[in-house]
């Protein structure tokens, strides 16, 4: 008990996203989409794309948003947040924070193009990004952030192509700001949100949200599972400021990657038998590469 | 003050005297020299607005979108493609009822690729939820966008105003640009409704269950049906501010005593009036109704105007394929069941993809009809350059 208060210490808790929305037990999004809320504060008007954030919190007439929260489609939410922060300027009011988020599809696939034109464009929003590997709302079909060796419902025999940097790509932009974090370190990813909202311009934080139904682990084993893929390497966590890669968190004791893909149901194809693939090996050199070059 | 001046100028300088605080567009001929000149006019320092350059009619559409949910006055431009690309936005934001007002320069629709008039476009997004006004002349264009903002905030529907790519957009014409005390006289401050704003938090956009939703489009379309009396309410104020009739549901044109009527829209009813001004000097009658605002489609006015017309014939420069005249069923839609009988009620479809529409063609269309009604036929077709194995 002491252990988790201290754990909580630093951690704002106003509940500005609300319990009581519709989200599967132990989802990644849900916490991490409370996390943000809490720590950008009232002050803040959050701009969701369609996915399941935006279902399981926004339906009519009891959503969880207790900040004003704007939804409209699937790819645009980067820029109607544009618009927003137009309209703040134009109106001159403010300053308010202007979030956009989505995942993967709004992020790096569909919404590609809105989110690199309100990078280029300069808007004063944060984007964060939910990144739980595949088209979970549609019913776990592959996305450009599916990794490699990952079973969804469109790569049924294992994907076979590799996730899309998004962060550095994101970074290449010029923007001021992109961090990455996981939904088990909460202090890091309030600090990162909050630290992100002093900045002017675009930011963009990219946070890892498990998914239990999606990637098939147990829905208590969601903070377990991201602290695995932080200490396998998979899943580098840092800070980009002014392109320059920061603060970059380092493995105390570095996991193979199996007892990472293990506990998930969407690699189990990858172990005949209890014996790892090959895949697996192509998968332990992706970690064993970010290691390198983020030196974790 | 009169002045000789192109369409798309005319337009963005009526545009930038409505003081729009958000103007987002991406570029799209023929509608460029709207934006291009709203961009200058913005630049010199003459409006105090945001003007978002995008990178895409979507965007373009969403950032309006976004804007005009956080309070502002927000307007776009665009044509064909664009207006495609947008069809998603289109919707969503008349389902969000966020009083956008746009300017559609009608042009065709690829493939094959045409940069040139038609009303494809705007006929495409027909059934999205926004009003469209159709313009006659240059001066109408500018006119309707006055009080197009005035009706959206009215209301709260997006209005769009079409006008005719190239024919109108790139004319020169003597237009009559308000001076802008007018307007603001004209034009109250927007007082949008619902806005995202940290005090007063609320969710715009909800998803809706099977519940919800049927309500909501049931609510739209009846917003848009009473949109009528709006339209009507803001064509004669501005007659009464500006001194000249402009928009409002239809227009007649020699009418009464017409034993055949021409139905259409846009900028070819200018060439109509000059064939019904010969046809009467060679002692025939025939008229015209101009339908301004095509949504919400002015059924009972169309069916008050003709219930004793026998002989009517719909021309339209768009065209559902595989069914045939869009104009003309919303026409022949306007007349209940029992008075259809006896009723000719042609449909042409003319000038797809900017094919001049001349006087001779109305006339060879005119006579036609005259000796027998047409169910349906393209206007100016070269049927030299249709090869046989293409039919």
């Amino acid at each position: 008990m002491r252990e988790q208060s201290k754990y909580l210490e630093g951690v704002d808790k106003k509940d500005l996203f609300a319990s009581g929305h519709r989200a599967c037990g132990g989802c990644g999004q849900a916490l991490a989409a409370r996390l943000v809320a809490d720590a950008a504060g009232e002050n803040t008007i959050a701009c969701v794309a369609t996915g399941c954030l935006e279902v399981f919190s926004g339906p009519y007439p009891d959503p969880s948003w207790r900040i004003p929260f704007l939804h409209s489609l699937f790819e645009n939410a980067s820029a109607v947040a544009s618009g927003v922060d137009a309209a703040y300027k134009a109106l001159k009011k403010g300053p308010v924070n202007i979030i956009a988020q989505g995942g993967d599809g709004s992020t790096a696939d569909i919404g590609f193009q809105s989110i690199s034109g309100m990078f280029e464009r300069g808007h004063n929003v944060l984007y964060v990004c939910y990144d739980n590997e595949a088209y979970m709302n549609t019913g776990v079909q592959r996305s450009s952030f599916t990794p490699y060796g990952a079973r969804t419902s469109t790569t049924p025999t294992g994907n076979t192509t590799r996730k899309k940097n998004m962060p550095m790509l994101a970074a290449d932009h010029g923007i001021p700001y992109v961090a990455t974090a996981t939904v088990d370190d909460f202090r890091d990813l309030q600090l990162k949100i909050r630290k992100a909202l002093t900045i002017e311009g675009p930011k963009y934080i990219h946070i890892l949200a498990p998914c239990p139904l999606g990637w098939g682990h147990h829905g208590e084993l969601t903070v377990e599972i991201c602290r695995l893929a932080k200490d396998t390497g998979l899943f580098p966590v840092y800070e980009i400021i002014d392109g320059k890669v920061t603060n970059v968190r380092k493995i105390p004791v570095k996991v193979p990657v199996e007892e990472y893909l293990k506990p998930q149901g969407r690699f189990k194809h990858l172990f005949k038998k209890g014996v790892p693939t090959k895949e697996v090996d192509v998968i332990q050199e992706i970690a064993n590469q970010n290691i390198e070059r983020f030196n974790l | 003050m009169l002045k000789q001046i192109e369409g798309s100028h005319a337009v963005a300088h009526v545009v930038a005297q409505c003081r729009p605080n958000v103007i987002s567009a991406y570029p799209i001929t023929p509608q460029t020299h709207i934006v291009e000149e709203l961009a200058e006019i913005v630049g010199a320092g003459q409006l105090d607005a945001e003007f978002v350059n995008v990178e895409s009619e979507f965007s373009a559409a969403s950032v309006v979108l976004g804007a005009s949910a956080a309070g502002a006055r927000a307007y776009t431009a665009t044509s064909s493609q664009g207006l495609l690309l947008m069809s998603e936005v289109i919707y969503c934001i008349a389902g969000m009822r966020l009083p956008i007002v746009m300017t559609c320069a009608n042009r065709a629709i690829s493939a094959p690729l045409s940069i040139w008039n038609d009303q494809q476009d705007s006929m495409a997004v027909r059934d999205a939820g926004w009003i469209q006004l159709h313009a006659e002349d240059n001066q109408e264009a500018s006119d309707l966008h006055v009080q197009a903002f005035k009706i959206a905030e009215r209301t709260f529907l997006p209005v769009m105003v079409c006008m005719d790519g190239f024919i109108l957009t790139h004319a020169f014409e003597p237009v009559d640009i308000p001076e802008q005390k007018e307007v603001d006289d004209f034009l109250p401050t927007f007082k949008p409704r619902h806005i995202v704003d940290p005090r007063w938090p609320r969710g715009i956009g909800l998803f809706a269950d099977p519940r919800f939703y049927m309500e909501t489009r049931y609510i739209l379309h009846r917003a848009l049906e009473k949109s009528e009396e709006t339209i009507k309410e803001v064509s004669s104020e501005f007659a009464k501010t500006f001194g000249r009739e402009s928009g409002g549901f239809i227009k007649a044109y020699k009418l009464e005593e017409a034993d055949v009527v021409v139905i259409s829209m846009g900028s070819v009813v200018g060439t109509i009036k000059e064939l019904i001004d010969q046809l009467e000097e060679e002692g025939k009658k025939v008229g015209l109704l101009q339908i301004c605002s095509y949504r919400p489609f002015p059924r009972h006015e169309v069916y008050r105007a003709l219930k004793d017309k026998m002989n009517i014939v719909v021309l339209e420069k768009c065209i559902s394929l595989g069914r045939g005249g869009i104009l003309a069923s919303d026409v022949r839609w306007s007349f209940p069941r029992a008075e259809k009988k006896d009723r000719d009620i042609s449909s042409f479809v003319a000038g797809l993809g900017g094919r001049n529409i001349s006087i001779d063609d109305l006339r060879y269309m005119v006579e036609k009809v005259e000796k027998e009604p047409v169910e349906f036929e393209f206007l100016g077709l070269k049927e030299e350059l249709i090869a046989e194995k293409d039919m």
